[in-house]
């Protein structure tokens, strides 16, 4: 890359007495870039976010800051900021003063920090709140006032600790858009931290999928999503149905482990005829209506037990019984290679 | 838990007889100093602020209470430093002897107060050749005195966790800064509380004082035993008795107050 990344990490390596919590990491994070890092809890994608914060220091590697090496600076020495996971807003303080806090450590004019405080406050519709305590607001104020504090210094980059895994799903969804307007409006760099695959994959730019401290896999939301690299990823991002190599060898005539998500299967009465298009009989388990779709287990013959999401659609829905036999037929093209574990 | 009447009935009675005989000797010490009987006979013949006003003629009083405010002050101070210091190293890193250190810190609040004092007595004269003085006094309460803030700042400290100060940080504020801004709120409440404990426990103070005072340094508790049993005096004593409780009293109620809207805040 000619252009210098907002973000650099090399070697990243963090030890916690024997637990390696971030094991070599590599990554590049260009300005203006939505990124997250995705996982399940314990797979290390907090801790490098610390790393880049400055809150810990790596056992090895180093971060690197627009081209500048950060690695032994000390947080208030580094132009990132933090919306942390408990917002962590200051109680003894007025909303007007966490907000202004980054402003008057930095010297920054009593009228002048007051002004851009609420011009903040302001654009997280929170300015008539200005003189409430943090205790005296709700979850989803609180979460926007730790974001006002956060960019009001403006910061090159962005880091937010699973911001919104506090709040319910309705706000949460709202938060998601308004997240991603204000990215786009600062044009800074976001890093965000979530272990909700469907908010990265809605959110991100790129989303890099962390396991035991490790990056699986690093790609768009399309990548991830249409072609995941492993079984690990196949599984954690949306659901796969999975099928290990000698089901390959014998439904999908290919070596290897392979992976097929619910909504590019069919289910169908008759085998379907066209080209390309693959099957196997089974027998229907389960028909779950979910609103939007319909969701049905079936056991195919040759073993495995898949799911199918059909759209609902009136011309869809075969009322079949339970135990009725069904035919699961795939187009080739929608059939997902995994890479094994280690290799 | 649904009690019958009975049970109620004798658990109120029981409670009662032993809130009475806790208070009830509080109530007739009050009572006494405004006796005019100064054998402190009982029921009092008659009633006077004879004894009042001459407490607060005698010298040897004033005196007493000036060297105790003195005392409970320089040694809550010490504590105070040395308390939020420590926990602060205790709370805040891990090192080797962590467990043993924080142990140590604790012990003085239990150790027998007459093992204290002769302990510090021999350590003083013997050992380091320091003539018991005022000064002496102050160190040995501050030994003690150290447990009620380290308790206090360090259940603070755990509660608060590092998060305000990293975010004070990751704004740009430096150590002191965070400290000053930050910190410092955040444990006032708490540093209150343990100094209003240290104070009311160095104030009535009196084992380790004994040993440790130097000659004619005399607290209010060794002025009221100077003169408990000499004659004519009791009625003055029973005074300063009213006037020791009331002041250790107070400390330990806005303690309590505090620590109690903490946590209901929380």
């Amino acid at each position: 890359m000619s252009v210098i990344p907002a973000i650099r990490v090399t070697g990243l390596t963090k030890q916690f007495g024997s637990t390696t919590a971030v094991d070599h990491v590599d990554l590049e994070i260009a300005a203006g870039e939505f990124f997250s890092m995705l996982g399940p809890s314990g797979s290390g994608k907090t801790t490098v976010l610390r790393l880049i914060a400055g809150f810990e220091q790596p056992t090895g590697g180093t971060v690197e800051l627009f081209g500048q090496d950060v690695t032994g600076k000390a947080p208030f020495d580094r132009d990132v900021n933090t919306v942390f996971q408990d917002y962590a807003l200051f109680p003894h303080m007025s909303v007007l003063d966490n907000v202004a806090y980054g402003l008057r450590v930095r010297g920054v004019p009593r009228t002048e920090r007051r002004d851009r405080a609420m011009r903040a406050l302001a654009a997280v519709r929170l300015d008539q709140f200005a003189g409430r305590k943090p205790s005296q607001l709700s979850g989803g104020q609180r979460q926007r006032v730790a974001l006002a504090r956060a960019t009001v210094v403006e910061p090159k980059v962005l880091l937010l600790d699973e911001p919104l895994g506090a709040l319910d799903l309705k706000l949460r969804e709202q938060m998601q858009v308004e997240l991603k307007q204000i990215q786009r409006d600062l044009g800074i760099t976001f890093i965000f931290v979530t272990h909700d695959q469907e908010e990265a994959l809605t959110m991100s730019d790129r989303i890099a999928v962390f396991h035991d401290g490790r990056i699986e896999q690093l790609g768009t939301p399309r990548d991830l999503y249409e072609r995941p690299a492993s079984r690990f990823v196949a599984d954690f991002v949306g659901t796969s149905n999975l099928f290990d190599a000698d089901l390959s060898e014998s439904l999908i005539g290919r070596r290897g482990e392979h992976s097929i998500r619910p909504e590019k299967l069919t289910v169908s009465a008759e085998p379907p005829s066209g080209a390309q298009m693959r099957s196997a009989s089974g027998s229907l388990v389960e028909s779950i209506y979910v609103g939007s779709g319909i969701r049905q287990v079936i056991d195919l013959d040759a073993g495995p037990r898949v799911t199918v999401l059909e759209r609902n659609d009136r011309s869809r829905i075969a009322d079949q019984e339970r135990g009725g036999r069904v035919h699961v037929s795939w187009h080739e093209d929608d059939v997902v290679a995994l890479i094994p574990p280690g290799a | 838990m649904r009690l019958s009447t009975l049970s109620r009935t004798t658990l109120a009675v029981v409670t009662g007889a032993i809130l009475l005989v806790v208070y009830l000797p509080l109530l007739v010490v009050l009572v006494n100093s405004f006796s005019t009987s100064t054998s402190l006979t009982w029921p009092p013949p008659g009633f006077t602020l004879e004894w009042w006003v001459k407490a607060f003629e005698s010298e040897g009083a004033r005196q007493a209470v000036a060297t105790s405010v003195l005392v409970a002050c320089a040694s809550t101070v010490v504590a105070l430093l040395l308390g939020t210091l420590i926990s602060f190293a205790l709370q805040r890193f891990s090192f080797f002897g962590r467990e043993t250190v924080s142990l140590l810190v604790i012990l003085p609040i239990a150790l027998p107060g007459i093992i204290t004092g002769i302990a510090l007595n021999n350590f003083f004269r013997t050992i380091a050749g320091v003539p018991l003085s005022i000064w002496t006094v102050i160190i040995a309460h501050a030994t003690f005195c150290i447990v009620t803030v380290f308790n206090n700042v360090i259940a603070r400290l755990r509660r608060m966790g590092t998060s305000l100060e990293e975010a004070s940080a990751d704004l740009g504020a430096g150590v002191w800064t965070t400290f000053r801004l930050v910190t410092f709120p955040q444990l006032r409440s708490a540093l209150l509380a343990g100094g209003l404990l240290a104070f009311a426990l160095s104030f009535d103070e009196i084992i380790v004082t004994t040993f440790t005072a130097g000659s004619g340094v005399t607290t209010l508790p060794i002025f009221i035993l100077d003169n408990m049993f000499r004659p004519n005096q009791a009625p003055i004593v029973a005074v300063i008795a009213v006037v020791l409780v009331v002041v250790s009293v107070v400390p330990i109620y806005l303690a309590q107050r505090l620590s109690g809207s903490e946590q209901t805040r929380h």
